[in-house]
């Protein structure tokens, strides 16, 4: 192996070449979109740079403080997200779910994940601990996301059959059991899907690059496997802690439901 | 068996002084808004009084667990609450909720023979007509074996002599079984024809009932 290829200043350039051949196309198409692709393409750019040198920074400065600031700046901005990509509006009982559940859900999988199976050391080395954190809180808040649509969405649209189950005598977690069930399969599907579909429709970005730095596909993908497991588990945490206490900010202390009045 | 004191609910109702008895069939008439069926959820705890009190068995109802008392006072709401699953499920969800033994296919037969509805168990409750459907949360209701029933007004989408055909079966449940039965009706015909106490309503105030 002959080690990398660097990308020089001009392989850059003709990379967004294609993207200007690109535009051009889309603009001869009439297909009102070009603003929107310039834009992501400058915002991807801007993000990757900065990024670049954040990174190296962290690599040269190593240190538990740098490596703490980064998880919190990750997870504020994914709760962050969360909030801002689900449409409906959110009760703060049910922000404050979300919230608890992304750290605590992912945070125990990453302590599992880098200390016991891949046992790093330092256990800061934010070689292993940035990129694998963000994977997981990253998978998490996108797991998360689905799942709070679904459950509120459902909370409200089934409110009268949650209701009904209350009046036969169900308990607010037998009554809303439906939802949680359907907001639990919404958010951990995609996360199973491509698992599925993985080495075989598509090879995952993390293996990808490994290879291409000139890694040895076999440890590439040991470790493509484990974070594959490192994300189911993690997913799965968050969205279950999630759902389990996000439908019992639907009802209080009287098992009513306390929605729409 | 129910006795309000003083019961305030936002500005929907305001009752002073109501007994409801025991083992009777009683009929809530009034006009649309008038705050019957506020009545019958603050009865079935779905809702809680702002000030006053409820006693049930001289018991005040903000003292009760409300999962407890749903499973003693059980509530039919106006439209049908059908659950996806089969007629078998529907019937038995009541009291799975409840968390009581399950009858068997033949009592479940008895059950929909007596709600006249001619149907097999394992069809999909959800394809029903909306008349077949409240005959299955009848049946539903009738295997729970409440102590008392708090019927809202079918719907008026609801053919006349299904409306009929449920309120007579319950009617007769609570009189066989020494159950208490409240409802609310718009029909005067029904209300004098079926109850043994009438409680007008209007504008969430008692205009004519037992305590008045």
């Amino acid at each position: 192996m002959d080690g990398v290829i660097e990308l020089q200043f001009w392989q850059m350039v003709a990379a967004y070449i294609f993207v200007v051949i690109l535009l051009l196309i889309v603009r001869a198409r009439g297909i009102s979109r070009e603003k929107e692709i310039l834009i992501a393409s400058i915002r991807m750019t801007v993000q990757l740079v900065l990024v670049g040198y954040i990174l190296v920074y962290l690599f040269n400065n190593i240190n538990p403080l740098n490596t703490i600031i980064v998880i919190v700046v990750m997870e504020v901005f994914a709760i962050h997200n969360i909030y801002k990509r689900t449409k409906t509006k959110l009760s703060k009982a049910l922000k404050k779910i979300i919230a608890i559940s992304m750290l605590f859900g992912t945070l125990s999988s990453l302590i599992y994940f880098l200390l016991i199976v891949i046992n790093i050391s330092p256990w800061y080395d934010p070689r292993y601990f940035i990129p694998i954190a963000g994977m997981l809180i990253g998978n998490s808040m996108t797991g998360i996301s689905l799942g709070v649509t679904r459950l509120v969405d459902g909370m409200y649209s089934e409110r009268h059959l949650i209701e009904s189950a209350l009046m036969l005598g169900a308990t607010p977690k037998m009554a809303a059991k439906q939802i949680v069930d359907n907001a639990f399969d919404a958010a951990i599907l995609p996360s199973i899907n491509s698992m599925v579909g993985m080495g075989i429709v598509f090879l995952p970005g993390m293996m990808t690059g490994q290879i291409l730095s000139g890694i040895s596909p076999v440890t590439a993908i040991e470790y493509q496997i484990a974070i594959m497991l490192g994300i189911l588990g993690s997913v799965a945490l968050t969205v279950i802690l999630f759902v389990q206490l996000g439908y019992k900010t639907f009802f209080n202390e009287e098992s009513q439901l306390i929605i729409g009045e | 068996m129910f006795s309000f004191k003083e019961v305030q609910y936002k500005d929907i109702l305001n009752i002073k002084n109501l007994t409801i008895k025991k083992h009777k069939v009683t009929c809530l008439v009034g006009q649309s808004g008038s705050g019957k069926t506020t009545l019958l959820r603050l009865l079935n705890k779905l809702i809680s009084y702002d000030s006053g009190e409820i006693l049930y068995h001289n018991k005040p109802l903000s003292g009760i667990n409300a999962v407890e008392l749903r499973r003693d006072i059980v509530m039919l709401p106006q439209a049908p609450a059908i659950f996806s699953g089969s007629i078998k499920d529907n019937l038995l969800i009541g009291l799975k909720f409840s968390e009581r033994p399950l009858p068997s296919d033949n009592q479940l037969y008895e059950v929909l023979k007596l709600v006249k509805l001619n149907k097999e168990l394992n069809q999909d409750a959800e394809k029903l007509s909306g008349g077949e459907k409240q005959r299955v949360t009848l049946g539903r209701v009738i295997l729970m074996k409440p102590e008392v029933l708090l019927l809202d007004e079918p719907s008026s989408a609801l053919d006349e002599e299904t409306e009929y055909m449920i309120i007579e079966a319950l009617v007769n449940y609570t009189k066989e079984n020494n159950k208490t039965l409240i409802m609310v009706t718009h029909s005067k015909k029904v209300a004098s024809q079926f109850s043994d106490e009438i409680i007008e309503i209007k504008e969430g105030m008692v205009i004519n009932g037992e305590g008045v």
